[in-house]
């Protein structure tokens, strides 16, 4: 029988010595600021003013009008005038440049050609493709439409109808923040719940403490249940911090689904602080918790999908993704804040959190013995 | 009634023996000493009679209940106190002695009483607000009495109790001891202090995870195998040198002024033949013997 007394005296506990530390607690509220700032403003995928070179082998006004429409589209943003090529090469080795426009010397001709519906290109892009984002942005100018040169070719010059038509049925502005802010709650989530849990148990053990409380008929349960319940509250004033500035900051909607974000984030949460715990019964010191939170934060942040899509990575790494409750949440907090889903439409990744909490939650109070020998 | 039944315990860790085949049998309301030296085993025998180690061989019962089987229920029922102060530092006396109530379960209502009792008797009424960390040596000890003692348990095991405490202190804090082993509350104290060890009703003299002797300090005393003597003179380190190749001494170790000598009782010699081997020059007088002679005695 789990006795209420003892895991109320260990929350009591916890909750008295976390409004002492003064360093956690501040940890509390600068984590999820900091990195919303951080990450709201700095993680763009939309490339805008990729610095180029122009080398203008044709010095004709068709090419100086050509120049302002490229320049126009905010894709590239030229530096001054490259006249000769291999200049403009230096420049993209130094990385003063991404990309160079050629535009050769029989420019007037080619166009001429182009819009009698010839084949050849009109000018040349060289790209940096060490950085594929960089390349994509500049890989795009290519379904520019022609220079409008004078109105007697406007007919002309009408784009070919597309192939497809592509609506966006979430997100129609593609805004960048939109996507990162929830992926976010599952980052700093995962950061601060297992941080500070996979110190809970190891501390006691550092500063002596355990070796009362295992004289005492506390129950490995009941004091992990005890640790885990202040950071449970302390968890979801971080996602109301997340979500109150991200709608603040960045106009990233508001859940309308409030249950069922509450329902997973508790879950989440859940899984998280498992997760500490468990490094904590295996952590001999408080440096060696930090250091296995580390090894699971960042693939947390990495294969989690938060800065990569899911779909994109290679079956193995998607396998390890899977092991990860941030993969989990960051696919149910996505569907939750952005899709407005309801959780019943998510029960797949909804039980996989619950499973984790059940096997890690038996496998920490099994870890931890009170018994020396 | 016995608080504490052992027969042959014995604890095994690879091929190191900590304890070997010990029998103890401490009554209800004694304060039992264990006394011996670094690594003699002290600490093992207590972890196993709270039932944190199973013991390789042996059977255990404390308070009439079979350890380590009963090991759950046995611990409400006692209290232990760390020799390293295991409280919280960052919690104030207040919290700490509140953490325990909860942790023991006492009911929500008896908990203000009991702390007030605790705090006036240990004397820590006005350091009640103050953080644990920065308490003395003394008041950290008293509080970890208080926390120990918070469930009145019937049997409190004491690991080394006093290290860390001036003499003034050890004196007020047996004082305490007393009071609760004449409330009937049985106590087990380990220690290396021979004036600690000497308070004790009872005391079992540990080596290498062997028992050596076990008695009131009186007793072991009276049944001393050798007579104490102190010798003063001129030379003292030269005449310890000397007098340990004789076969009569047991042991020679000098004290301030003075070289206390303990001469085996089978040799024969008294006073007189003693002085007589000496010579006239050192003055020799018999004392009574302490309970680090029997110490000596036991463990040479």
């Amino acid at each position: 029988m789990l006795s209420l007394s003892r895991i109320h005296a260990i929350f009591r506990k916890e909750i008295w010595q976390l409004a002492r530390d003064r360093i956690t607690f501040a940890m509390i509220v600068m984590i999820p600021l900091v990195q919303l700032m951080l990450f709201g403003y700095a993680i763009n995928t939309d490339v805008r003013h990729v610095p180029a070179a122009l080398v203008d082998q044709s010095s004709s006004s068709a090419a100086r009008q050509f120049v302002a429409d490229v320049q126009a589209s905010q894709a590239v943003r030229f530096v001054p005038d490259f006249t000769d090529i291999s200049k403009a090469k230096a420049a993209l080795t130094a990385g003063k440049v991404h990309a160079i426009l050629v535009i050769p010397a029989d420019f007037n001709r080619r166009l001429d050609e182009r819009r009698r519906g010839g084949g050849r290109a009109i000018a040349q892009w060289i790209t940096d493709g060490s950085d594929p984002m960089l390349g994509n942005a500049v890989n795009a100018l290519r379904q520019m439409p022609l220079p409008q040169l004078s109105p007697t070719h406007r007919e002309a010059a009408l784009p070919p109808s597309a192939l497809f038509e592509v609506v966006n049925f979430y997100n129609p502005e593609r805004r960048t923040a939109v996507n990162i802010v929830p992926g976010l709650i599952a980052v700093i989530l995962t950061m601060t719940m297992i941080l500070f849990t996979s110190a809970a148990i190891v501390r006691e053990r550092e500063q002596g403490n355990m070796e009362f409380l295992i004289n005492t008929p506390i129950r490995p349960l009941e004091l992990m249940l005890g640790k885990i319940l202040p950071y449970i509250a302390i968890g979801l004033l971080q996602v109301a911090i997340i979500l109150g500035l991200g709608h603040a900051l960045f106009a990233v909607p508001l859940p309308e689904q409030w249950l069922s974000l509450w329902l997973v984030t508790l879950l989440f949460i859940l899984a998280s602080l498992t997760l500490g715990l468990l490094i904590s019964t295996k952590a001999q010191t408080q440096l060696q918790a930090m250091q296995l939170t580390v090894f699971i934060l960042l693939p947390s942040i990495l294969l989690s999908g938060f800065m990569f899509p899911y779909v994109a990575m290679p079956k193995p790494a998607q396998y390890i993704a899977e092991l990860l409750p941030a993969t989990h949440y960051v696919r149910l907090v996505r569907a939750v804040v952005l899709r407005d889903a309801h959780w019943t439409a998510l029960l797949n990744d909804i039980m996989v959190l619950a499973a984790f909490i059940v096997v890690g939650m038996t496998l920490a109070t099994l870890q931890f013995r009170k018994r020396l020998d | 009634m016995l608080a504490i039944d052992v027969q042959g315990m014995s604890r095994r860790f690879g091929d190191y023996l900590a304890v070997n085949q010990l029998d103890l049998q401490i009554p209800a309301g004694c304060i039992y000493g264990f006394l011996g030296p670094n690594g003699c085993g002290k600490s093992t025998s207590i972890r196993m009679l709270t039932g944190l180690l199973t013991p390789t061989s042996g059977s255990i019962q404390v308070l009439g209940l079979e350890l380590p089987r009963q090991a759950d229920l046995l611990r409400q029922r006692i209290g232990y106190m760390t020799q390293k102060f295991s409280l919280y530092d960052n919690l104030t006396v207040v919290e700490n002695l509140e953490f325990v109530a909860g942790i023991y379960q006492l009911a929500r209502r008896d908990r203000p009483v009991r702390i007030r009792q605790l705090l006036d008797l240990y004397q820590l009424e006005d350091k009640r607000q103050v953080r644990a960390g920065s308490l003395s040596g003394g008041q950290k000890q008293r509080l970890a009495l208080a926390a120990a003692t918070m469930h009145q348990p019937a049997l409190l095991f004491l690991d080394e109790p006093t290290s860390a405490v001036d003499p003034e202190n050890r004196r007020e804090f047996w004082e305490r001891l007393f009071d609760l082993s004449d409330a009937g509350t049985t106590i087990l104290v380990s220690t290396h202090y021979m004036d600690e060890a000497e308070r004790c009703h009872r005391l079992a003299i540990l080596e290498r995870g062997e028992k050596r002797a076990d008695g009131s300090p009186a007793d072991l005393m009276a049944q001393m195998a050798a007579d104490v003597y102190e010798v003063s003179g001129p030379d003292l380190r030269q005449l310890r040198q000397q007098v340990l190749r004789w076969p009569q001494i047991m042991s020679a170790a000098q004290i301030g002024q003075s070289l206390r000598l303990l001469v085996y009782k089978s040799a024969g010699w008294g006073l007189s033949l003693l002085q007589q081997q000496l010579g006239p020059a050192y003055l020799v007088e018999p004392v009574r013997p302490s309970l680090e002679d029997v110490f000596v005695e036991r463990t040479s």
